[in-house]
């Protein structure tokens, strides 16, 4: 068979090689289409028809027709600066993110590197069970949550009074302590962070380890002087699809507070803010312009984390 | 020659380093799952439990003694001779008319101090009853069925389009390949706020809205985390094997069957518990495609109620969150060696 190829003449070879590789293309590309048709059916498309909607009055409860809407240029834009619930909203949305990422960035690493020592006892027990919560449905977690995070009959609360601590917050009662308590649900459902990572660690090579250990590295200095920056691209990783995940976030809040986010609207979130007017209010029109602001803010937190912090990230493979 | 040699320093060093990472580990565990244990422990006690006083916190009932026909309840009562187990006949503000179950014959008699500050005897007794009452009040069997339902089809079509993708992201070579796995993961960033209007009214005018139909057949068109996924296992398998099968004449498709999919199951099963426990979970959609159809409601929404409720009735509230997360718990512990396996290898690369 060997012989038969090189025996072909040199122009030749070059026409069959090209005629493969198109052959290979058009495979390819048959195998991509249906991600090709979702992403301009489900994702394009629905984008540049709510960019559309944005310049319209249109509302959900007319269908959807020329003449029952009109075009209002800029008006639902200019409308931002009269919502009186928009600004809050995002800030509920950002205190939720200011918490939510670096929690989301420790407390797995943490039960990572916990599952990941040679001196846990049954650590495929650990990790089980550390990824356990994960898969409990979001709804079932929040009223597991209401529960345990009672002010006077949650196990929380009463653990925290044992330990000494008389004034222990009220949770979801308290407009500040809302959004923590909701953190902390976030934090209890980590698990792919935690087996991402834990992926991670063990692909550090042992030989740095050693080497650190020769030259009379303590545990502490190995951890922030190799496994971290080995790691680096995984932690980048999360924290990317924490950000994201965080501006997209309110179900959780919406189960607990409502529509209105209470108590005291502690708990409207932006996106919350978005589901009300879109659609308990039927102001398609402004929702679109909350729904791309979404988008635009999770651009430029994601831009920013490409542009400044990517620099932090050490890639093995990259020199 | 002695390659080991027991030495005892280090031993003990390895030995105390155990003992402290372990312990530091069951007390992540227990502080971890706390929130389960209140679960478990509500859902199986009266509500009357939470609120009674000095009540023990797991399920239990207060232990009474039959005297002449009535029952009275039992407490544990700090005497002179020290801790005595007493039936509390008549309760009064500083003394007490009590009896001596040990000695019955001997009558009620009067003791000084204030019952409100004696321990009241509990015994464990778990209680069925907040089940019964979950399961009655919310039809379980109907929201099960339409979760399945929904679950199962759309993670076929989840499954199908997302190896089909896959494949053609890791094997082939495309012109433009890169910038389309690039747009591919930018999707990530798109939130479904910014989509949901168009395609409601889209699903609307094809009069699929109050169907199931928007929840499964986008499924169908695969999904940026899954093709991610799926695209690292398989570039992590050798091309060896397919090559062999393309000189043998096999085409793409019948390798991509026979040849891949055999050997990416770890990465095919984690996807697959991921695409379930995401549609097991999913919440915002179906409430807004199935707004008014309860009786099409997926479980998430189906008992989304209870979240409310809970403050009223935890007892029934912790009963249907405990009855919702047990098949997906069930499934992930059947599953966990394949899908643990699957994720950790395809999480290596980044």
């Amino acid at each position: 068979m060997f012989t038969r190829v090189i025996s072909i003449p040199h122009q030749l070879q070059q026409v069959r090689t090209s005629a493969l590789r198109r052959r290979e293309a058009i495979w390819g590309f048959l195998f991509l289409t249906p991600w090709i048709i979702g992403f301009f059916g489900f994702q394009l498309l629905p984008i540049l028809m709510t960019i559309f909607l944005s310049f319209t009055d249109y509302t959900g409860t007319k269908e959807f027709a020329p003449g029952n809407f009109n075009f209002v240029g800029l008006d639902n834009y200019a409308r931002l600066f009269s919502d009186l619930y928009a600004v809050p909203a995002m800030g509920v949305t950002l205190k939720f993110a200011l918490i939510g990422i670096p929690l989301g960035l420790v407390v797995p690493l943490y039960f990572a590197v916990l599952v990941n020592s040679r001196y846990l006892i049954a650590s495929n027990f650990f990790r089980t069970l550390f990824f356990m919560p994960t898969v409990i449905p979001i709804v079932a977690g929040t009223i597991i949550f209401g529960g345990v995070l009672n002010a006077q009959s949650g196990w929380i609360n009463l653990s925290l009074k044992a330990i000494g601590i008389e004034d222990p917050p009220r949770w979801f009662s308290d407009p500040f302590w809302a959004v923590p308590a909701l953190n902390l649900l976030g934090v209890w459902s980590s698990g792919n962070a935690m087996l991402i990572l834990l992926a991670a660690l063990q692909g550090v090579p042992t030989e740095l380890y050693e080497a650190a250990t020769v030259d009379g590295a303590n545990a502490i200095t190995k951890f922030f002087n190799i496994t971290v920056p080995m790691i680096s691209p995984v932690i980048f990783y999360n924290v990317t699809l924490g950000v994201i995940g965080a501006f997209q976030y309110f179900v959780p809040a919406m189960l607990i507070g409502g529509l209105n986010g209470d108590p005291q609207r502690s708990l409207l979130f932006f996106p919350l803010h978005f589901y009300r007017e879109a659609f308990s209010f039927s102001e398609m029109g402004y929702a679109s312009v909350l729904a791309l602001l979404i988008f635009v803010v999770t651009m430029i937190a994601t831009g920013f984390l490409f542009f400044f912090v990517q620099r932090l990230v050490y890639y093995a493979g990259a020199d | 020659m002695n390659k080991f040699p027991f030495r005892p320093h280090r031993f003990l060093r390895e030995l105390i380093a155990t003992i402290g990472v372990t312990g530091l580990g069951i007390a992540t565990m227990l502080l971890f799952l706390m929130p389960l244990g209140y679960m478990l422990a509500t859902a199986f006690k009266l509500d009357s439990q939470l609120s009674a006083q000095n009540a023990p916190l797991w399920p239990a009932r207060a232990v009474t003694y039959n005297y002449q026909g009535t029952d009275y309840p039992l407490y544990d009562v700090p005497t002179e001779q020290g801790v005595k187990r007493l039936v509390l006949i008549h309760p009064y503000r500083e003394d007490s008319d009590v009896l001596d179950p040990t000695n019955p014959e001997a009558g009620i008699f009067n003791i000084k101090g204030r019952w409100r500050t004696w321990n009241p005897v509990y015994q464990f007794s778990p209680t069925l009853e907040n089940f019964i009452k979950a399961w009655n009040e919310v039809n379980f069997t109907l929201l099960f069925r339409n979760t399945l339902t929904i679950a199962i089809l759309s993670t076929i079509g989840d499954l199908v389009s997302c190896i089909l993708v896959a494949y053609g992201f890791a094997r082939f070579r495309i012109p433009g390949k890169n910038i389309l796995f690039l747009i591919l993961m930018a999707t990530i960033m798109l939130p479904p706020q910014a989509t949901i209007i168009p395609m409601y009214i889209f699903f609307n005018k094809l009069g699929w809205t109050g169907t199931w139909l928007p929840l499964i057949v986008p499924a169908f068109f695969a999904n940026a985390y899954d093709v991610f996924l799926l695209r690292q296992y398989l570039m992590t398998i050798p091309r060896e094997m397919d090559e062999a099968a393309m000189i043998d004449g096999a085409s793409p498709l019948r390798i991509l069957v026979s040849v891949i999919v055999p050997q990416a199951i770890p990465a095919i099963t984690a996807v697959t518990l991921f695409h379930f426990f995401y549609r097991w979970n999913q919440y915002f959609e179906p409430l807004v495609y199935l707004a008014g159809k309860d009786e099409l409601f997926p479980i998430s929404v189906g008992i989304a109620r209870f979240v409310q409720t809970y403050t009223i009735y935890p007892g029934r509230a912790a009963a249907t969150a405990a009855l919702t997360l047990v098949l997906p718990a069930l499934m992930f512990f059947f599953a966990q060696r394949q899908f643990m396996q699957g994720v950790v290898i395809t999480g290596v690369e980044k």
